[in-house]
C-alpha cells in the first residue's frame, strides 16, 4: 500500500475538487461513449445506443458519485461540511452560543487551573531520579500520629536498616547572611552529609558535602541555591572554596545547586549546611535525642514498601545495646514509612481532593447545561430537522451534525477556558494556602493542556450525544405538522430531567459550601485561648557573633522589650520563644519527679516567655499564680506554669501545684509548678488537648535567638508597626525583624486551607445556582408558550391570575423538588469527601442541608416568576382567536 | 445466459484488472471489454465498480495512469501496471490458485 499516494491523491482532491471531479466526469463520459459506439457498431441508432448503454452501465451521474465517494478525503469533506453547518447554526443563535460557550469556558477554565495546581502535587513524579524510591520515615507519638525522629533513631536505622541505599536527616535553619548589601535572613536547612545523595542531585558547582565534615566542630561548609548565588554573589563561578558569613561565622562554600533544583521538603530553602551532631550519641540529654529531624531515605532498587515496613518493625522491636534508647524515643509504637510524594502532598491532600470534587461537579453542570441549551435551541430547529429527515438525511447524519455542533461549542469554550485558566492559575497562586507544596511547579504545561483538551472533548461528546439521543425521534408527519405550526416547547420531559440534574448538582455544591462555611464559623468561635484583638507580633532574630553569648542575647531582647513598652499607644508587651498559630512547633519532653508511666510522648510545647506574656495575650490563669518578674532571673528558684491539658493528663486526680518536673534535659534541676493556665491553640484551631509548659526565659538552659515580641495596642495594631520597629532598632539597628503581623491575621491565615476550599465551593455553588436558575426559567418559559391556549381557556373559564401564577410556579417547584431529592442523596454520599475538612459540624448537618434547599427554592421561585407572570397576563380573547 | 450469474466473483475484480492491464495499458472501458471477452462473457463488469476499483488500485500504487488519445482519437485515461502492481498480481494469483485448488479438492472429495 502506498500511503504517500493515498495522501497526495486525497489532498489533491480536497484542494482542487473541481479538477478531480472533471477528471472523473471525463473518464465516465469516455467510458459511456465507447459503450455507445460499440452498440452503434452492432446496428443501433445513436439514440437507441445511448439509451441501451445507460441501461446496461448505469446513469453517468450515479457512476460519477460512486467513484467520487471513494477515498478518505470524502470523510474530511463531510466533517468540514458538518462544521460549516454547525458554525452557521451557532451564528444564527448568538445568545445561545454565548451562554453555552461561557458555560464550557468556566468549567474548563476552573478545572484546568485547579488541575495545574493538583498535577505536580498529586500526579507528577517528584523531580528526582527514581523518585519512586524516595520515602519519608517518621516516629510515632502516643496517638499514632507521625512525629519527627531523633538523631539517635536516625543513626540506628542508618546502621541497622537493610532496605536503604542511603538515608538523611534535616532540620530547618534560618541563618542571617551578612556581607555586601543588607543583612538578610535566609531560609535554609541543616542536613546530614548524604542529603543530596538521597535526592540524587549533585551540585552544579563544587563537590558538595564531605561526610568527614559532618561531626561536632567540623569544618563549617555551606551549599548555596542557584537563585541565592546569582542574586547575592553575582553568579561568580569562583565562589566554591571561598567564605561567606552566616550568623557572623565564616562558612566555606562547598557547592552551588543547579538552577532547576527543587527542594520539595523545604521549597524556600536557599542554603544548606551540615547538622554536625555527635554520631557517638554520648548521652540522652543532648540535642541528638530531640524529636526534631525529618528523615528521608532512598530505597534499594526493587525494595517495596512492605519490605521496608518489615525491616523498620524489626529494628524498632529489637533494641540493641549499641543504640540504647531513652524513654521518649523507645520506638515502642514502631516507625512509619510513606512514599516521599505522599509526605509532600499529605497535608494538603484533603483540601485538594475536595476541590477536585467540586471541579468534577462543575464540569458535570457544564455538560448538562450545554445539552440543555442544545435541546432548548434545537426546538426551534425541530422543523428543519424533520424536513431534512423527510428529504432523506439519515439519522446518523443528523446525529453527527448535533455532535459536531456540540464539539464545536466545546472547542470554543475550551479555548476560552484555557485562556481563563492562565488567569486562574495566577489567582490560585495568590490564593493558595501557605504550605501548599511545589508552588514553583504550578503552571499550564503539556500534561495539563492535554487534560484540558481531553476534558473538552468529553464535555462536547457527552453534551452532543445526550442531545442527539433525546432529540429528533418519533413520527415524521407529526414533526412536520409541528414545524408548520408555530409550536415550541418540545422535548420538555427530557429538558425537565436535565433541569432536575442541574438542580441536584447545584444542591451538592451548595451543601459542600455550606458545610465548609459552618466549619469555618465554628472554628473561629473556638476560643484560641488568648485574646487576639489589637495584638501586634514581630519575630526578631539576633544576628552576629556577639550574640553567641547567651547573656548578650537576653540583654538585647530585654532592652528591646523595654523600648517597645515606651512607644505611645502600647498597652503591654511581652516576649515568647514561640507564638500560637504561627507554624512554630517547638516541643520538649516533660519528665515528672518521680517519673510517671505516661512518659514524655511527643512532648509539650515549650514557651520561654517574659512574665508579662500572659497579661499581653490575656491567657487566663486557672490555679496558682503566673510567672512574675522575680522568676525571670537566672538564679531564682526554677518555676514553671503548665496548661490545663498537661495538668489533666499527667496529674489526674491531684493538684499539680508544687510538683516538680524536668522540661527537656533531666540532668538540670527540676522546675516547680507554680500555676495552671487555660489551653492555648498552638498547631491549629482544630486541634484540642495540646500540652504546654511556660518557663521564664532567663531560667531556660539556652537563650532562644529568635523570639516573638507580642504587643497589645490601644488602637489598630498595624498603625504602630513602624514605631515598634524603630524602637527595636533603637537598641540595635542590625537585628533583622523576620516576620511582622497581627494576631487576628495569623488566626485567619492558620485556617487558610479550609478558607481556600470554601472560596472554591462558594464560587462554584454560585455558578451552579445561576445555571440551574436559567435552566428552570428556560423550561417554564417554553412550557408557558406552548400552553398559551390552555392558559387562555382557563382564564376564560374564570381562573384567577393567582391560580395561573400558582400553576406555573408549582410546575417549577415540582422540578426543583425532584432535583432536591436526587441532590440530597448525592450530597449525603459525596460529603464524605469533605469530612476531613469539616470541624465541629457533621457532614450530615441538617441545618446546612435545609439552608441549601432554602436557597435553591428561592432561586426556583425567582426563575419561575417571569414565565408565571407572562402566563397570568394571557388574554383569553386573543388566545381563543388565535385558533 | 440471461439467468446465469454474471457478477465478478467477490474479491477477484482487483486481480482481474491487474492481470488485464499487465498485458497492455488500457482505459476503463477497454479493461471491462477485455475481461468480458477473455472470460467469454461469463463476467460482466459494472462501470461504477470498475472505475472505483481503478481509483483504489491507483491510490494503492499498483497502477499508474495517464490521459492520452485512443485509436478512435478520443481522450481516455490509460492505466498501466507498476512494479509493485506486478508483485501484487503475483501474490493475488498465487493466493487465488491455492484457494481454487482447495475448493476443487473439497468438491472432488469422494464420500
Amino acid at each position: 500500500m502506498s500511503i504517500w499516494r493515498q495522501l497526495s491523491h486525497g489532498v489533491r482532491a480536497l484542494f482542487d475538487r473541481k479538477t478531480a471531479d472533471e477528471d472523473i466526469a471525463d473518464e465516465v463520459k469516455q467510458y459511456l461513449d465507447e459503450a455507445t459506439e460499440a452498440l452503434m457498431a452492432s446496428g443501433l441508432t445513436p439514440a437507441e445506443a445511448r439509451r441501451a448503454a445507460r441501461l446496461e452501465h448505469g446513469d453517468a451521474s450515479v457512476i460519477r458519485e460512486q467513484v467520487r465517494s471513494y477515498g478518505w478525503e470524502n470523510v474530511v469533506e463531510a466533517g468540514a461540511t458538518d462544521l460549516r453547518h454547525a458554525a452557521r447554526r451557532l451564528r444564527r443563535s448568538p445568545g445561545f452560543t454565548v451562554v453555552a460557550v461561557f458555560t464550557v469556558a468556566l468549567g474548563i477554565g476552573a478545572s484546568t487551573s485547579i488541575l495545574s495546581v493538583l498535577n505536580p502535587i498529586l500526579f507528577d513524579a517528584l523531580p528526582y531520579p527514581d523518585s519512586d524510591r524516595l520515602v519519608a520515615v517518621t516516629d510515632r507519638s502516643i496517638d499514632g500520629a507521625p512525629v519527627e525522629v531523633t538523631f539517635g533513631t536516625y543513626r540506628e536505622v542508618a546502621d541497622r536498616g537493610r532496605s536503604f541505599e542511603s538515608l538523611a536527616v534535616m532540620r530547618p535553619w534560618r541563618p542571617t547572611l551578612v556581607g555586601e548589601g543588607e543583612p538578610e535572613r535566609l531560609d535554609g536547612q541543616q542536613v546530614s552529609a548524604g542529603y543530596f545523595d538521597v535526592l540524587g542531585v549533585t551540585p552544579a558547582l563544587g563537590d558538595g558535602f564531605d561526610p568527614a565534615d559532618d561531626r561536632v566542630s567540623g569544618r563549617r561548609v555551606v551549599i548555596l541555591a542557584d537563585g541565592l548565588w546569582r542574586r547575592r554573589f553575582g553568579g561568580d563561578s569562583a565562589i566554591v572554596g571561598r567564605d561567606v558569613r552566616l550568623d557572623g561565622q565564616a562558612f566555606t562554600v562547598a557547592g552551588v545547586m543547579p538552577p532547576g533544583f527543587e527542594n520539595v521538603l523545604a521549597p524556600t530553602a536557599q542554603v544548606w549546611s551540615l547538622l554536625q551532631y555527635d554520631a557517638s550519641l554520648p548521652s540522652h540529654d543532648g540535642r541528638e535525642w530531640g524529636h526534631h529531624l525529618r528523615m528521608l531515605a532512598r530505597l534499594r532498587a526493587g525494595v517495596g514498601l512492605a519490605a521496608v515496613r518489615a525491616d523498620l518493625d524489626a529494628i524498632a522491636r529489637q533494641p540493641v545495646r549499641e543504640f540504647a534508647r531513652p524513654a521518649w524515643a523507645s520506638l515502642d509504637r514502631g516507625l512509619a514509612v510513606a512514599p516521599l510524594r505522599d509526605e509532600v502532598a499529605g497535608p494538603v491532600r484533603p483540601t485538594l481532593l475536595a476541590v477536585l470534587g467540586a471541579v468534577v461537579l462543575l464540569l458535570a453542570i457544564a455538560c448538562v447545561n450545554v445539552t440543555h441549551q442544545l435541546l432548548a435551541r434545537g426546538v426551534r430547529y425541530r422543523g428543519e430537522l424533520a424536513i431534512r429527515t423527510a428529504l432523506g438525511a439519515g439519522r446518523g447524519r443528523l446525529m453527527r451534525q448535533l455532535l459536531t455542533e456540540s464539539l464545536l461549542l466545546a472547542a470554543l469554550g475550551g479555548a476560552l477556558g484555557v485562556l481563563l485558566a492562565a488567569l486562574g492559575v495566577e489567582a490560585l497562586r495568590a490564593l493558595a494556602p501557605p504550605g501548599l507544596p511545589r508552588t514553583d511547579a504550578i503552571g499550564i504545561d503539556g500534561t495539563v493542556l492535554g487534560a484540558a483538551v481531553g476534558v473538552t472533548t468529553v464535555v462536547g461528546l457527552i453534551a452532543g450525544l445526550g442531545a442527539a439521543l433525546i432529540a429528533p425521534r418519533g413520527d415524521l408527519s407529526v414533526e412536520l405538522q409541528l414545524a408548520s405550526r408555530r409550536s415550541t416547547g418540545n422535548h420538555l420531559p427530557a429538558r425537565r430531567a436535565l433541569v432536575v440534574a442541574q438542580v441536584a448538582l447545584a444542591l451538592v455544591l451548595l451543601v459542600g459550601a455550606g458545610l465548609l462555611l459552618r466549619s469555618l464559623q465554628r472554628l473561629f468561635v473556638v476560643p484560641a485561648g488568648f485574646d487576639p484583638a489589637n495584638v501586634l507580633v514581630l519575630q526578631v532574630q539576633t544576628s552576629g557573633e556577639r550574640f553567641d553569648d547567651d547573656v548578650a542575647t537576653s540583654l538585647f531582647f530585654d532592652q528591646a522589650l523595654q523600648a517597645v513598652r515606651g512607644v505611645g499607644g502600647v498597652l503591654s508587651a511581652g516576649l515568647t520563644s514561640q507564638l500560637p498559630l504561627s507554624g512554630d512547633f517547638d516541643r520538649y519532653g516533660v519528665t515528672l519527679t518521680p517519673a510517671d508511666e505516661a512518659g514524655a510522648d511527643g512532648g509539650a510545647f515549650r514557651y520561654a516567655v517574659s512574665p508579662d506574656y500572659f497579661e499581653t495575650l490575656r491567657i487566663p490563669l486557672q490555679r496558682g499564680r503566673l510567672l512574675d518578674a522575680s522568676d525571670d532571673r537566672a538564679g531564682a528558684p526554677r518555676a514553671v506554669v503548665i496548661n490545663a491539658s498537661l495538668a489533666a493528663r499527667r496529674f489526674p486526680g491531684r493538684d499539680p501545684i508544687g510538683e516538680r518536673v524536668h522540661v527537656g534535659r533531666t540532668d538540670l534541676p527540676a522546675y516547680t509548678i507554680v500555676g495552671i493556665v487555660a489551653d492555648v491553640k498552638q498547631a491549629s484551631l482544630a486541634v484540642a488537648g495540646e500540652e504546654a509548659v511556660y518557663v521564664p526565659a532567663a531560667q531556660w538552659y539556652f537563650a532562644d535567638r529568635a523570639r516573638w515580641l507580642v504587643v497589645r495596642t490601644q488602637g489598630d495594631p498595624a498603625d504602630l508597626t513602624t514605631a515598634v520597629k524603630q524602637a527595636i532598632w533603637s537598641v540595635d539597628a542590625d537585628q533583622p525583624i523576620v516576620r511582622t503581623s497581627t494576631l487576628p491575621h495569623m488566626l485567619a491565615v492558620s485556617e487558610a486551607q479550609r478558607r481556600f476550599a470554601l472560596i472554591v465551593f462558594e464560587a462554584f455553588a454560585l455558578l451552579a445556582l445561576v445555571l440551574a436558575g436559567i435552566g428552570i426559567y428556560g423550561v417554564l418559559a417554553g412550557s408557558v408558550a406552548e400552553r398559551t391556549r390552555e392558559l387562555g381557556l382557563r382564564a376564560a373559564l374564570g381562573a384567577s391570575r393567582g391560580n395561573v401564577l400558582g400553576l406555573v410556579i408549582g410546575q417549577g417547584l415540582t422540578m426543583a423538588a425532584a432535583g432536591t431529592v436526587v441532590g440530597l442523596v448525592t450530597a449525603v454520599v459525596t460529603s464524605r469527601l469533605l469530612s476531613s475538612l469539616l470541624f465541629g459540624v457533621s457532614r450530615l448537618d441538617p441545618l446546612t442541608y435545609v439552608g441549601g434547599i432554602a436557597v435553591l427554592t428561592a432561586v426556583t421561585v425567582i426563575a419561575c416568576w417571569i414565565p408565571a407572570r407572562r402566563a397570568a397576563r394571557v388574554d383569553p380573547a386573543i388566545t381563543l382567536r388565535m385558533e | 445466459m440471461q439467468d446465469a450469474n454474471q457478477d465478478v466473483i467477490q474479491g477477484t475484480l482487483d486481480m482481474l484488472i491487474l492481470k488485464t492491464v499487465s498485458l497492455a495499458p488500457l482505459h476503463g472501458y477497454g479493461i471491462a471489454r477485455r475481461i468480458e471477452e477473455i472470460s467469454r462473457d461469463v463476467f460482466k463488469v459494472n462501470a461504477g465498480s470498475l472505475l472505483t476499483a481503478l481509483k483504489r488500485l491507483e491510490r494503492a500504487g499498483w497502477l499508474d495512469s495517464e490521459w492520452r488519445q485512443t485509436e478512435n482519437s478520443r481522450r481516455a485515461k490509460f492505466y498501466r501496471l507498476t512494479r509493485s502492481g506486478r508483485k501484487q498480481l503475483g501474490v493475488e494469483t498465487a493466493d487465488w490458485n491455492r484457494r481454487i485448488a482447495a475448493v476443487a479438492r473439497v468438491l472432488g472429495a469422494e464420500s
